[in-house]
């Protein structure tokens, strides 16, 4: 990758990151492996930044053709309608980038079958985790905790991402299985749109959607995803957008030793047992030493050197995370303990109880599943 | 369960809950919640032949992971019968099947490519909260009965569908 600043180096202004202090080494970008997964409206965008930024090589997965009906987002075309969104996506970013090595895989995750495929193509031929980053960009649940589920079992970093199905709210979320929360810790966030969802006309459609908002989530995701995989600036755990309000919630959401998810509950322990060995306890000395430093060194900077408009910017004060006891949640953003900040809502209602259980539980069955099915066809008979 | 009617909520009380957490994936474990589904689908199609209110056949793979049937909804005094059909997703129970009705694909917007039906806002909350006690019995009372009462007047109204003799 060079850094030469001349017109005809498609780099130049990446590396002027690194000149500028931003980034220590750009470059490592040209050895990283990033997966999208769902090529939407989010991922496909996505896909267009990262392959602009000269990232090594790039898994795509969807299942889906293009239509004309996703004419209202960005980066498909019309005539492309019809290709799979992976071949559509391939053609116009190795036009972009040809530096950029693709791969395509075109089968649904959710299905038994998809999910050992999904697992084996995110590994190489040892088994290991071949990629640096793993990007949700599906618009359901079930490819989501498909995602978790890969991910918990190869002990993969990802992001999640999502856009309301009304179209004017998303978010961004980090997960390192048993250090974060992981997907199924707590009922998926989504952030209040700010109006009362009753007034929402659901009616005769399944989702609405912008290409503005979906733009927007898709470079706050890349954003992230640089930061996190070039090693600058801060990686928000949880970041928020209501457009309606223009609402940025942050925070971070710390894993619940009771998932459902019995994968999950071993990762956690096994990253409590990694934080408490002495090399990290020396790593994180070092480092909160060296956040000190740098913390103090702003302090003693000028605000501005040339602050001739009279505009002071102060930095939000970081509260401390999880004062709130049993929540999982440490929000930077204001919000009464246990409960998510404000702006931000678990989307769950209320489920079985341990009472409604006991009653209502199927009884052991004496037969066996042939027995079962045979009576199951028996009563198919009208 | 705001959205469903209170017909629906009286059956799905006595739909048992089931109890094992476990997927396909995982063959022994997934033959003891074999057990469980077809228990609890037994019952439920009990209680609808006992009310009269019959709605569906239901058959499965001999692995228990692949369902297919045949679903109908009466609407003004015409019978609509539809093929359906669903895999056991690999992340099962802690989501809910995607029901498809395959010859109804393009023929109304409550439905994703594919034929999957479009179920409400609340159902798939409603099934991650209760995962892992509700299993196919409950997706059939919660999301595809619910879909048919919904979507056959207006497929009729609006001429996609015809009754077939
Ligand atoms: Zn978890």
């Amino acid at each position: 990758m060079s850094d030469e600043v001349v017109d005809s180096n498609p780099y130049s202004r990446l590396m002027a990151l690194q000149r500028m202090g931003i980034v220590h080494d750009y470059e490592r970008i040209r050895s990283m492996t990033v997966a999208v997964v769902g090529m939407g409206g989010v991922g496909s965008v996505a896909a267009e930044m990262l392959t602009r930024c000269g990232l090594g090589r790039l898994l795509m997965y969807d299942y889906d053709k293009v239509e004309l009906a996703n004419m209202n987002r960005l980066f498909f075309r019309p005539e492309q309608a019809g290709m799979t969104k992976t071949d559509a996506a391939a053609q116009t970013l190795a036009g972009i980038n040809p530096d950029v090595a693709l791969e395509s895989f075109t089968s649904n995750i959710t299905t038994l079958e998809g999910f050992d495929a999904f697992k084996a193509s995110l590994c190489d031929s040892e088994g290991a985790p071949r990629v640096d980053l793993v990007l949700s960009c599906v618009d359901n649940y079930e490819a989501r905790m498909t995602i978790n589920q890969v991910c918990l079992e190869l002990g993969q970093a990802w992001m999640e991402s999502g856009v309301s199905e009304d179209a004017v709210s998303g978010h961004i979320q980090v997960i390192i299985p048993g250090v974060t929360a992981c997907f199924a810790c707590v009922p998926p966030l989504v952030v209040a749109s700010g109006i009362d969802e009753r007034t929402l006309k659901r009616e005769g459609v399944c989702a609405a959607s912008l290409p503005t908002t979906m733009g927007i989530v898709a470079g706050l995701l890349v954003q992230n995803a640089l930061k996190h995989l070039l090693c600058f600036g801060q990686v928000t755990r949880y970041l928020g957008y209501s457009s309606l309000k223009d609402f940025f919630p942050t925070m971070d959401i710390r894993p619940n030793p009771g998932c459902a998810n019995t994968l999950c509950g071993r990762r956690q322990t096994e990253a409590a047992a990694r934080e408490a060995s002495p090399e990290a306890r020396a790593a994180a000395a070092a480092a909160a030493a060296a956040a000190e430093a740098a913390a103090a060194a702003e302090a003693e900077a000028p605000v501005h050197d040339d602050n001739s408009w009279g505009i002071e910017v102060v930095a939000d004060q970081a509260e401390p995370s999880g004062s709130g006891g049993e929540s999982n949640i440490g929000a930077r953003a204001r919000g009464k303990p246990g409960a998510p900040p404000e702006g931000l809502q678990y989307s769950m209602p209320a489920g079985v109880t341990a009472e409604e259980l006991r009653a209502q539980a199927v009884e052991d069955s004496e037969s066996n599943i042939e027995d079962l099915m045979s009576q199951l066809d028996a009563l198919n008979k009208p | 369960m705001a959205e469903w009617d209170s017909g629906t909520k009286e059956t799905v009380k006595r739909i048992p809950f089931l109890t094992v957490r476990c997927g396909p994936r995982d063959k022994e474990d997934w033959a003891k919640r074999l057990k469980e589904e077809l228990t609890a689908l037994i019952k439920y199609i009990q209680l609808n032949k006992a009310s009269d209110s019959d709605w569906f056949t239901i058959t499965a793979n001999k692995e228990g992971t692949h369902w297919s049937g045949k679903c109908w909804y009466v609407h003004e005094l015409l019978r609509h019968e539809f093929a359906f059909e669903f895999d056991i997703p690999a992340t099962y129970p802690a989501t809910a099947p995607e029901i498809r009705i395959p010859e109804l694909d393009g023929k109304t917007a409550k439905m994703y490519r594919g034929g999957a039906i479009c179920l409400t806002v609340h159902f798939k909350p409603l099934w991650t909260k209760n995962s892992p006690h509700f299993g196919v019995a409950h997706a059939m009372c919660l999301g595809l009965a619910p879909w048919l009462a919904a979507e056959v007047p207006h497929l009729v109204e609006t001429g996609a569908i015809a009754a077939k003799a």
